[in-house]
């Protein structure tokens, strides 16, 4: 009975090891020469121009320094650097020998045209949902438009096992669904159109949505926000942190211009998405990727201008006339603070001005005088000076700053008719004594 | 006739005693180390010592300053090597350096009042010393290089 067992356990272990093999094995693709490629229609090879873009496919498939798809762009994964592949047309070291049916093959299944497994930093996972006809154009113009670029790969950077080609398939076995986007009937073509694009060629969630301790998009989780390249992707669901809830025209703007007027700009990885992708779609692909983010972010139809957060903002945060409301002090602070200051004791003849006399007497007379003219040698301390401000300060000014000294330093209560007592004095030519 | 010392210096100007006492040093004197920013006493590049004490030269006529000793920046130090001008030299704080001459004669007053400035005091006194380079980190840093070599000094002197 245990022997049978035993026996039974084998053997679904090994129908499972074929079944596994079956299921990894690809066999290769016959390479084509560079004679074999097809001769393109323009249209299509356009079509493709504007897909490459919208899938970023430049970004992560040239190095710094390095010609445009020739590859060696370094991606930190959590389990090492992997370096993208050259994708010029060259024979050798690119994609030139790839037939059309190759490039099908790699882009929807994650497979390289000798038949190795690729590893899912290429968004295999996102590309299997884009049409045939799509992914052609792409073809197309790669194999029309770009440099072939011969180039030496740099190894990738994974530590053992997780360098096994092999085992990308039990990756995929796991975590890939493979197959074409299927529309949802209960939404609009445009809805479909964008969640199409978002969720194919423009594989939105490669980093708005987080990863499993294996590096998958948790399927559960689509949208909810993740780190990628040390900056945050954020939410794109209804836990998006925004102030002002997003809207499909804001998803617009930002994907066209790379700034929405109610959140912010497209920076750091976002940057290249917007610049060097998503807009040279054409518009009506742009407002459907927008109606459909905006369905997944929870957006509403309110005008983010009426919001009271907006509201708040424009009331708050205008150019703030608040400082020239502490005229006063800042006055004080530049005009007479580097000498009136008090160090650990009172420093005579200088000292904040809050104690002084002149300060605290119910008439202001005094005080103004000397902030008009001075103090000259013979008076006070001999041979120390205060400049007057006479032909410096307004009236204004003058009085701001002793209404701040009157109040902020002496605490006392104002001086009524301040500002026509500093009118009168100055219109007094300055007494010699 | 007005007559006042200027670096140690005895001088006796015939001008108009309206005059600010920043043309008596520039022109009449002929020290150029000290600059005209503003001409209101709100920027600080003026800055000279009178009576020990800083003060903003250009709102400052030759009158009010008649029997006092006056200190500009090229009188700091007969070689220029007052501790703030070698704080000064060895953060390389100038930029454009126009307002630096201010900058330090306000800095040394203030180190005469408060040996060891925390930042806030440093802030509040230097303030309306205005630098368009806006060099304030270094000037701030300086400032407090100068106060320790000054005490330095003290200590073991």
């Amino acid at each position: 009975m245990l022997k049978r067992f035993f026996l039974g356990i084998l053997a679904v272990a090994f129908i499972a090891a074929v079944g596994f093999g079956v299921y990894t094995y690809k066999p290769a693709i016959a390479p084509v020469t560079a004679d074999q490629h097809a001769e393109f229609d323009p249209a299509v090879v356009e079509k493709g121009r504007i897909l490459a873009a919208a899938g970023y496919c430049a970004t992560c498939h040239t190095s710094a320094d390095g010609a445009p798809y020739a590859g060696n762009y370094a991606m930190e994964t959590g389990f090492g650097t992997i370096y993208s592949t050259n994708l010029t047309p060259d024979m050798e070291t690119g994609i030139g020998s790839y037939s059309q049916a190759a490039f099908r093959r790699a882009m929807h299944e994650g497979v390289d045209r000798e038949g190795r497994h690729l590893f899912p930093a290429f968004p295999y996972d996102h590309f299997t949902k884009m049409s045939d006809e799509d992914v052609d154009a792409i073809y197309a113009y790669i194999m029309t438009k770009v440099a072939p670029v011969a180039s030496e790969q740099t190894a990738n950077e994974l530590p053992f096992p997780l360098d096994q080609r092999v085992l990308q398939s039990g990756w995929k076995l796991l975590f890939a669904d493979f197959g074409p986007y299927e529309p949802d009937a209960e939404h609009s073509d445009a809805w479909n159109r964008g969640a199409y694009l978002a969720e194919g060629v423009t594989h939105c969630g490669a980093c708005h949505t987080p990863r499993n301790a294996l590096g998958a998009e948790k399927s559960g989780e689509q949208y909810a926000g993740a780190e990628i390249d040390r900056w945050i992707a954020p939410a794109l669901t209804s836990a998006n942190a925004s102030a002002v809830p997003w809207t499909a025209a804001e998803f617009k703007s930002y994907l066209e211009n790379g700034a929405a007027t109610y959140h912010g700009i497209a920076a750091g990885p976002m940057g290249p998405v917007v610049h060097a992708g998503v807009r040279e779609l054409p518009e009506d692909d742009i407002s459907a990727l927008s109606i459909y983010l905006a369905d997944k972010v929870g957006a509403t139809e309110d005008d983010p201008a009426q919001s009271e957060v907006v509201l708040a903002s424009l009331r708050n945060n205008r150019p703030d006339p608040q400082y020239r409301r502490e005229l006063g002090e800042r006055l004080y602070a530049t005009a007479c603070a580097s000498c009136h200051y008090n160090a650990e004791q009172i420093e005579q003849g200088r000292p904040d001005l809050g104690i002084n006399s002149a300060t605290n007497l119910d008439d202001p007379t005094n005080l103004i005088h000397v902030m008009l003219d001075g103090v000259n040698a013979p008076e006070g301390i001999a041979g120390v000076v205060m400049p007057g401000f006479r032909h410096a300060l307004n009236d204004t000014q003058i009085t701001a700053i002793a209404a701040y000294l009157r109040d902020k330093r002496a605490g006392k209560p104002a001086w009524p008719d301040l500002a026509n007592s500093v009118a009168t004095i100055r219109a007094e030519a300055p007494v010699a004594h | 006739m007005i007559q006042f010392k200027i670096n140690g210096r005895d001088v006796s100007l015939d001008a108009d005693p309206q005059t600010p006492l920043l043309w008596a040093i520039r022109d009449e004197i002929g020290l150029t180390g000290t600059k005209f920013g503003c001409g209101i006493g709100m920027c600080g590049a003026c800055t000279v010592h009178v009576g020990g004490r800083a003060t903003r030269s250009c709102i400052t006529p030759i009158s009010d300053v008649a029997g006092t000793e006056i200190t500009t920046i090229e009188g700091l130090d007969t070689d220029s090597n007052h501790p703030v001008q070698e704080a000064w030299r060895n953060l390389r704080v100038p930029q454009c350096g126009y307002c630096q001459s201010g900058q330090i004669m306000q800095a040394v007053a203030l180190l005469q009042d408060i040996p060891n400035p925390s930042d806030q005091d440093i802030d509040a006194v230097m303030t309306g010393n205005l630098c368009r380079c806006m060099t304030y980190p270094r000037i701030r840093q300086a400032v407090r290089d100068a106060a320790t070599a000054m005490n330095g000094a003290q200590d073991n002197g």
